[in-house]
């Protein structure tokens, strides 16, 4: 079996399985946050008038909230949303709480790795479908809708089809211009927005041995872009040592059997990579930087889950460092943890500097929330993970993504701009 | 959630593939959390113009199409954010039925979950139905009547029976609760399937 499959059986209790069997799950760890909380407390309600008993849940120490879409507060709907999200957190005594305004919080996907909430070899589910990102740390992780999640929060366990998996293959370690946001850009270009549907999109060879896990998350992010079930990557010696300098113990990782199967596998050449930009409406359309139209940008976004990681704000750093940004920049870090190490090792300074705004964590424009929405006509470039019709704001704006560094370069050019390209 | 067996009714048709969560209602309406009364915000920005005034010639506003059930729309239907808010608005507008050649994995299994049909058929099968003003679905035999057209489409088996026995999963569980005791006491995988 290969890890997905492994994960899955074990959780199931069963010694083997394969994919297209239905299994019943255990479930190690849920998230919701404050687009899907209140979504699941309305199913709640509607259990309770069908007289459904939701007193208690299956395991509060399992469960966490996020406040990420709509905070700070952008207006009185939001904010009593979080007002009804905190009145359910203290109902039902949930484990973890992480509120803006009171230390660490930042954008789910984010915190998840960052206070180690995941652990390589568990189940995973959250109300959001970027769940996918934590499956970096070797764990099964997917999205689920509100009334699933209502479901797991009663019962503890949920329904999978075991999804096939697909082998995406890194030869060697990406050169210092190519970011993993290039790799995962690539590969939803070839295999398209649906390529990866209901599948398990893994990621292995010598180029994701070398890679941090700051850049698996970035793959399994956006795997959910090609509509996979679940992205994942084998626990190694760096994933469990990112676990522990978060304070994690008793790791008990999961790791594929020798002779795993995969159902398709996909090989890629670190040295062969471009800078790319998927153009506007869809992430699946690739094209190098290089060979990107002349726009004119009005604004570059360093921000969200996929892209304003510590990492990604390093990328960033190093492009704008004694250089000025011509256009709007906004830089939103995705959690308080990494805003802090940002501010520590003089990030800040240099964003400052280069004349970009700093924001606190939040979803905020990559939703099309607030912090930032586009304008009618405005074209960004973006370190988030999806372009569609209004993702960012008017559904007559256009959004391009990319790389952090190649959001960082285009800041400082105005135009689509390759970082190997600044003067 | 009442059960599904078969339905006669209009058909919308939606030549677009890709079309988003987003697309389908969009992010302004996720901060509204009652169930019910998503349906006027469905696909609430190809509908009206900026100023909120409605856009004329989008087909679901078509007094011809009034009270149709029938949804037909290309591939990768409901991809994007996971909200279950977007079966809720397809729902609340009176569908029961979303014909598409493909659909995304969470979208797919909240429509299960909320007893909307999602009807997978061959691409050229949809771009048939789009061209048709009605047709019957039947669960039972999975088949599409439009005029003198049966198209066969595809739903996998577990999910047929969540929604021809109108359960949804948590109901489901209840009615299992005796064979659920049993697996805690087993310590084995029930075999409800």
């Amino acid at each position: 079996m290969n890890i997905t499959e492994k994960i899955l059986a074990r959780a199931s209790g069963k010694s083997s399985i394969s994919p297209g069997d239905v299994t019943f799950a255990n479930v190690d760890k849920v998230m919701m946050h404050d687009v899907s909380g209140p979504g699941v407390i309305k199913v709640f309600e509607k259990l309770q008038k069908q007289g459904i008993d939701t007193e208690k849940l299956w395991d509060p120490s399992r469960v966490w909230v996020a406040e990420d879409h709509f905070v700070p507060s952008a207006e009185k709907i939001s904010a009593e949303n979080i007002s009804k999200l905190t009145a359910f957190v203290k109902k039902y005594n949930i484990g973890r709480h992480f509120r803006y305004g009171m230390g660490q919080y930042g954008i789910c996907h984010t915190i998840s790795h960052e206070e180690a909430m995941v652990m390589p070899g568990d189940v995973y589910v959250g109300g959001d479908s970027h769940t996918n990102t934590t499956g970096a740390l070797g764990a099964f992780a997917c999205g689920l809708g509100h009334t699933d999640i209502a479901y797991v929060l009663l019962h503890g366990r949920i329904w999978f089809r075991v999804p096939e998996t697909y082998y995406f293959h890194l030869d060697a370690k990406l050169p210092d211009h190519i970011m993993a946001k290039d790799l995962i850009l690539h590969i939803i270009g070839e295999i398209g927005t649906d390529g990866g549907a209901y599948r398990a999109m893994q990621f292995g060879g010598p180029g994701i041995d070398a890679m941090s896990v700051q850049s698996r998350l970035t793959l399994c992010n956006m795997t959910t872009e090609a509509g996979a079930k679940c992205g994942i990557v084998e626990p190694d010696q760096k994933t469990i040592q990112y676990l522990e300098s978060r304070g994690a113990t008793n790791i008990n990782p999961v790791t594929g059997d020798a002779d795993a199967q995969y159902a398709k596998r996909f090989e890629y050449e670190a040295e062969k990579l471009e800078p790319l930009v998927a153009e506007p409406f869809s992430p699946e359309n690739t094209k190098p930087v290089r060979e990107a139209p002349t726009v004119e940008l009005d604004k570059s976004y360093i921000g969200s889950c996929t892209g304003a990681k510590y990492e990604d704000l390093v990328a960033v750093a190093r492009i704008l460092k004694g250089r000025k940004v011509r256009i709007r920049t906004e830089i939103l870090p995705a959690a308080i943890s990494i805003y802090r190490r940002a501010m520590e090792n003089g990030l800040l300074s240099i964003f400052l500097d280069a004349g970009a705004t700093i924001g606190p964590p939040t979803c905020g424009a990559c939703c099309g929330a607030h912090m930032g929405v586009l304008a009618k006509d405005e074209i960004c470039i973006s370190t988030t993970n999806r372009n569609f019709p209004g993702r960012m704001g008017h559904v007559e704006s256009q959004t391009y993504l990319a790389s952090p560094l190649v959001a960082a370069a285009s800041a400082v050019t105005g135009k689509i701009t390759d970082p190997r390209d600044l003067p | 959630m009442k059960s599904f067996t078969a339905i006669s009714g209009g058909i919308i048709p939606l030549g677009r593939s890709n079309v988003d969560t987003d697309q389908i209602i969009p992010k302004q309406f996720l901060k509204l959390i009652q169930r019910t009364g998503f349906g006027e915000f469905l696909f609430h920005d190809w509908r009206h113009e900026p100023d909120g005034s409605m856009r004329p010639g989008f087909i679901l506003d078509d007094p011809a199409y009034k009270d149709s059930k029938i949804l037909v729309t290309g591939s990768n239907f409901g991809c994007g954010s996971s909200r279950e808010h977007a079966v809720w608005a397809l729902c609340d507008y009176g569908f029961e039925v979303i014909v598409a050649s493909s659909f995304a994995d969470i979208f797919f299994s909240n429509c299960i979950k909320n007893g909307l049909l999602p009807a997978r058929v061959g691409k050229e099968d949809a771009l048939t139905l789009m061209q048709k003003k009605e047709a019957r679905v039947d669960l039972i035999s999975q088949t599409i009547t439009a005029e003198s057209h049966t198209i066969p489409f595809e739903i996998d088996p577990q999910a047929k029976k969540i929604l021809l026995e109108g359960l949804d999963d948590i109901a489901r569980t209840l009615n299992l609760e005796e064979k659920i005791t049993r697996f805690e006491r087993d310590s084995k995988t029930p075999s409800i399937l």
